[in-house]
């Protein structure tokens, strides 16, 4: 990252210290998981972003491309996430064509967890990291602070507990990729459903060797609003405005330089 | 003064249409309870992308005022107009890029695709996280008053003139549940077009 800006710290600490609160950022207060099978790995997560005790979004992306071969789901706050997922595919792209090879999980694992162990938590990214490479196939979980852990299954987020209790009592060795595929929606479904802050649907993700990555977008659905009965369709005129301050123009397709003037020009 | 966000108040919504977008605002500006302003107007327009943010108001001049920089190098540099989903990317960006001393202020983004005439709406925290939505989109301190209005009364595929209906009692009932959101509203209709209807709106003045 390009140097964060600090500038505003100092007045939002003396705001703070006057009994001001820091706003609520919205957080994917998840439920992911990871499994291995025979063939690969495979990711998923739910799709609820929360703020507070409010649903910022019903239908959110969890699962972040790092590479074609390598994938990560995401607990904690949602633009760290975002970002610091952006951030990496960048690294990574560029180290690959760098290299002239497929870049390797352990490279993103390694190169992530030195991140975000330099900000020592405050960049709230958890991070399960799931690929395929050239050594075979890979699961990790990274931690905010930097630690790291590997394992044939591993789940994340507030949804974490309802996940493992899935994982811990059904997984098996050798899964098959459709075994693996149930496992892990079950896993999900579990946090979805016993998790508050977890919800919505299920994301799935299949990373297999030598096969391009399958993201399953709405794997399962099983919270679909039901059609209303009735509509609050409002007459056309229902609301009054003021004809004086109401006002009707068109944007031009590309935007006339020549014409649009700078705001300093409009000062007389 | 227990939030920065809620110093000031207001409010702003954007819903997606058939082939249209529209996004409003509330116009109070307020110093805790006392009413300073009615025609503090929180949309801002940057070609054809409109921007509503809500938040500390010095916080709303000064990051609308540096995307309207931004916004007019990249048309200098790249020459050719900005899309809803650049814009929301830029306004992401700016937000993270202070991701330990944010500027206070929740924006929206409303536009249409000039290549694929799709509408866009997109929704931020307070440090860049976008919420790109396929209906509707709220922020201010009349978040949940406007969840639960736009959740009911939202339909899809809605034409120009019920949008503009439903996004005005969207917001009129959310103010009315919200002390310090009102004052009067503002409506912007985008069609695919290009043709912008903007209305100002009779609201209780309490």
């Amino acid at each position: 990252m390009a140097g964060l800006s600090f500038d505003n710290y100092r007045r939002n600490k003396s705001l703070e210290a006057s009994g001001v609160l820091p706003p609520k950022t919205t957080s994917t207060g998840t439920t992911i998981v990871g499994c291995k099978f025979n063939g690969g790995v495979i990711l998923s997560a739910d799709t609820r972003a929360t703020a507070g005790m409010v649903v910022a979004d019903k239908n959110c992306l969890k699962l972040h491309r790092l590479a074609p071969n390598i994938w990560c789901a995401g607990a904690g706050t949602a633009s760290d996430n975002d970002k610091v997922t952006e951030l990496e595919s960048s690294q990574l792209e560029i180290h690959s064509q760098w290299t002239g090879r497929a870049p390797r999980v352990v490279t993103a694992l390694t190169h992530l967890k030195q991140h975000l162990f330099k900000y020592q938590g405050h960049v709230g990214a958890y991070l399960i990291i799931a690929g395929v490479d050239v050594t075979g196939s890979h699961l990790f979980s990274l931690h905010a602070h930097g630690s790291t852990d590997v394992g044939p299954y591993l789940a994340l987020g507030s949804g974490s507990m309802a996940a493992l209790s899935v994982l811990e009592s059904k997984w098996k060795e050798d899964l098959t990729k459709e075994e693996a595929m149930e496992l892990c929606s079950e896993a999900i479904m579990a946090g979805v459903f016993n998790d508050l802050a977890s919800g919505s649907n299920v994301d799935l993700c299949v990373i297999e060797k030598g096969k391009p990555s399958r993201l399953h977008r709405g794997y399962k659905q099983p919270n679909q609003r039901l059609q209303k009965q009735r509509n609050y369709n409002f007459d056309i005129g229902t609301t009054s405005y003021f004809e004086a301050g109401s006002e009707v123009f068109y944007i031009s397709k590309q935007s006339d330089l020549e014409t649009s003037a700078m705001e300093v020009d409009q000062v007389s | 003064m227990s939030n920065p966000s809620e110093i000031n108040g207001g409010s702003a919504v954007a819903m997606i249409g058939k082939d249209c977008v529209a996004i409003a605002c509330d116009l109070r500006l307020g110093l805790q309870s006392v009413t300073v302003s009615g025609d503090f107007e929180k949309i801002f327009q940057y070609g054809g992308n409109f921007v509503a943010f809500t938040g500390l108001a010095t916080d709303v001049q000064t990051v609308s005022t540096e995307l309207r920089q931004k916004h007019a190098l990249y048309e200098m540099v790249e020459e050719r107009s900005m899309e809803p989903n650049t814009a929301a990317h830029l306004v992401s960006s700016m937000l993270y890029s202070r991701r330990f001393a944010p500027w206070f202020v929740g924006p929206l983004v409303a536009g249409i695709n000039s290549t694929t005439g799709e509408p866009y709406v997109c929704s931020f925290d307070s440090i860049g996280s976008m919420d790109v939505s396929h209906d509707f989109v709220v922020t201010g301190t009349a978040t949940n008053q406007l969840y639960g209005m736009a959740e009911s009364l939202y339909e899809k595929d809605m034409s120009p003139e019920q949008l503009f209906e439903t996004i005005s009692q969207t917001l009129l009932c959310a103010a009315d549940r919200d002390a310090i959101t009102g004052s009067g509203g503002l409506v912007y209709v985008i069609e695919k077009n290009g043709k912008v209807t903007k209305k100002l709106l009779k609201s209780r003045q309490d």
